[in-house]
C-alpha cells in the first residue's frame, strides 16, 4: 500500500466522518460504515472524490467492494497503475 | 381535550434583519430590506430588484455541518434553518443528543420549491450524461421536505416532521397545522413556518407573468406600495421565519417565556369559481375566510386592534381593503389599523406568511404596530374603505391585545390567523 494513496483516501474520507469520529480513527483495516460510521448515502460522495483526486474511474461492481480503507486502497490502486 | 396554544419562540430569516432584534429594529424604524440585483439586470428582468435575506460571512457554520455545508445550494434551506433553530433556541429548547428522539416535538415546515441552484446543477449534469456526478444530496436538497427533514435532525424531532405548500398561503397555512395538531393533543409543540429560496430561477416565471414592478430599478427601495394609488407589481422577495406553538401546560411547565396565544385561524379555497382563477382571488371565499377565522378565535370583530394583510403593492390591495371592510363589518374610523410588511421585505412568496406572523407577534410583545413605508399616495379606493389614518405611514406606540394576520396565493387559497396577546 503506497503511503501517498493512503493519506490521500485519509483526507477524502476524513470530511465524511461523523463528530464522534476522529481521523486518527482512520487504520487501514477501518470498516468505512461499521467501524468510522460514515453515512452510507456518502459513500457515493467519497467515490466522486476519489475519481476526482486519482483521475479515475471507479465502475458499479467495484465500488461494492471498497468496504474498508484497505480495500478501496486496492481497488484505487490497481486502477492508477494499470 | 383542546388544548390553549401558545407561542414561545420565534426566529426569522427576512431580508430587512436576520434575528429577532436586528428585524424588529428593521420593521419598526422602517428599514427597506430591496435592493437592486445586477444579476436580474444582466439576465434582462423587467423588473431587476428584490428582498433577499443578506447572510453574514461565518453565520451558516452554527447551522450546518462542515459536509452539509459542502456543497449546499438551496437558499431556502439556509434561511429555514437559521429561523427555525433560532426559534427553538429563542423558546429556551435545544437540540436532543444523539441518541435520543423527542416524540413530543414536530415540524411543519413550509416551502414553495426548494433548492432551485441544486436542481439546476442537477439538470446540466443529467443532460450530459453525467447522473453519477449528482451525489448524495441532489435529493434531499431538492425535494420540497428537505428543510424539515434537515431541521428535524437537528433537533430531534420525533413527532409530525413535514412540509406544506400553498403559494404565497404557505407560512400562515403552517401555523394553523401546527396549532390544530398542539390544540388537539397529538403533538406538545410544532415548529411551524417556511421559506422560499432566492434568486432568478424563483422570481423569473413572476417577471414572466409581468406581476413585478419594472419601474422602480433606479429606486429599489421605493419599489414596494403596498395600498398606494402608484403601485405597479409586487417586488420578489425570499427568507423564512418560524414560530414554536406549545401547550400553555407545557409553556407554564417550563417557565419560559410566552409570547402571544393562537386564538384560532381557518384556511379555504374560492375553487376558482366566482371571480376567483389560478391567480386571483374569489373575494366571497377571501370574505368567508376572515369570518371563519374570527368566529373560531371567539373573538368579535371589534376587539382586533391591528392587521397585518397580504397586500402585495399590485392592483388588488384596493380589493383585499374590501374585503377585510365587509368581512368585519367595520369600516371607516372603526377599522382596525392595517400594514403590511412587503412595503419593506417585498414579497417573500412561502415565506411571507410566517415571517409577516413573527412581525405581528413582534407588534403584540413590544406594543407598537409598524408603519408601512411608501405610503405617501395611498389609493382612493383604499380611503372609500378605511379612514386614512388606520393606514399607518409610521410606527405608533399602542397596547396591541389582538391582531389579524392573513395570506393568500396563487390556486385561489386563503387562511386567516387570529392572535392575542397572553393575559
Amino acid at each position: 500500500m503506497n503511503n501517498e494513496h493512503y493519506e490521500a483516501l485519509k483526507n477524502i474520507i476524513k470530511i465524511y466522518l461523523p463528530e464522534d469520529v476522529s481521523v486518527d480513527d482512520i487504520k487501514p483495516t477501518s470498516h468505512l460504515t461499521q467501524e468510522l460510521n460514515v453515512n452510507s448515502a456518502n459513500l457515493v460522495d467519497i467515490v466522486l472524490d476519489v475519481e476526482d483526486h486519482f483521475d479515475i474511474t471507479i465502475e458499479d461492481d467495484e465500488i461494492e467492494k471498497m468496504e474498508t480503507v484497505q480495500s478501496a486502497i486496492e481497488v484505487i490502486e490497481a486502477k492508477v497503475q494499470s | 381535550m383542546k388544548h390553549r396554544v401558545v407561542i414561545t419562540g420565534m426566529g426569522v430569516c427576512a431580508p430587512n434583519g436576520i434575528g429577532l432584534k436586528a428585524f424588529s429594529d428593521a420593521i419598526f424604524s422602517g428599514k427597506s430590506g430591496i435592493k437592486f440585483h445586477q444579476k436580474l439586470a444582466d439576465l434582462n428582468f423587467g423588473c431587476q430588484i428584490a428582498g433577499q435575506p443578506e447572510i453574514p460571512e461565518g453565520m451558516l457554520e452554527n447551522y450546518f455541518t462542515a459536509l452539509q455545508l459542502r456543497d449546499l445550494q438551496s437558499s431556502g434551506i439556509e434561511y429555514g434553518m437559521i429561523a427555525g433553530v433560532d426559534a427553538w433556541t429563542d423558546a429556551g429548547l435545544a437540540p436532543t443528543d444523539k441518541d435520543t428522539v423527542d416524540y413530543d416535538s414536530g415540524i411543519v415546515f413550509g416551502v414553495s420549491l426548494l433548492g432551485a441552484e441544486k436542481f439546476r446543477s442537477a439538470i446540466y449534469l443529467t443532460d450530459e450524461g453525467k447522473v453519477r456526478r449528482l451525489g448524495s444530496t441532489s435529493v434531499v436538497q431538492t425535494m420540497a421536505s428537505g428543510i424539515s427533514a434537515y431541521l428535524g435532525g437537528y433537533l430531534g424531532c420525533g413527532n409530525q416532521v413535514t412540509t406544506n405548500s400553498s403559494a404565497c398561503t404557505t407560512g400562515l397555512e403552517s401555523v394553523l397545522m401546527g396549532y390544530e395538531r398542539v390544540r388537539n393533543g397529538d403533538a406538545v409543540r410544532m415548529l411551524v413556518g417556511s421559506c422560499n429560496d432566492s434568486g432568478p430561477y424563483i422570481w423569473g416565471g413572476f417577471d414572466a407573468m409581468r406581476v413585478l414592478t419594472k419601474k422602480y430599478n433606479e429606486d429599489p427601495e421605493a419599489g414596494s406600495r403596498p395600498m398606494q394609488e402608484d403601485a405597479n407589481g409586487f417586488v420578489p422577495g425570499a427568507g423564512a421565519g418560524a414560530l414554536v406553538l406549545e401547550t400553555l401546560e407545557s409553556a407554564q411547565q417550563r417557565g419560559t417565556k410566552i409570547y402571544a396565544e393562537v386564538l384560532g385561524g381557518a384556511v379555504n379555497s374560492g375553487g376558482q369559481r366566482n371571480g376567483g382563477t389560478m391567480t386571483a382571488p374569489n373575494s366571497e371565499a377571501v370574505q368567508h375566510c376572515i369570518k371563519t377565522a374570527v368566529k373560531n378565535a371567539g373573538v368579535s370583530a371589534m376587539e382586533i386592534d391591528t392587521i397585518n394583510g397580504h397586500l402585495t403593492s399590485t392592483g388588488m390591495c384596493p380589493t383585499e381593503i374590501a374585503n377585510w371592510t365587509e368581512a368585519l363589518e367595520l369600516k371607516g374610523e372603526d377599522f382596525p389599523y392595517i400594514n403590511s410588511l412587503k412595503s419593506m421585505t417585498g414579497h417573500c412568496l412561502a415565506a411571507a406568511g410566517s415571517i409577516e406572523t413573527v412581525a405581528t407577534i413582534l407588534e403584540l410583545e413590544e406594543g407598537r404596530i409598524f408603519g408601512n413605508i411608501n405610503s405617501a399616495h395611498i389609493h382612493p379606493e383604499v380611503l372609500e374603505r378605511v379612514a386614512q389614518g388606520k393606514v399607518l405611514t409610521q410606527t405608533i406606540d399602542m397596547p396591541v391585545k389582538v391582531a389579524a394576520k392573513a395570506s393568500f396565493g396563487f390556486g385561489d387559497v386563503n387562511c386567516c390567523m387570529i392572535f392575542k396577546k397572553f393575559e
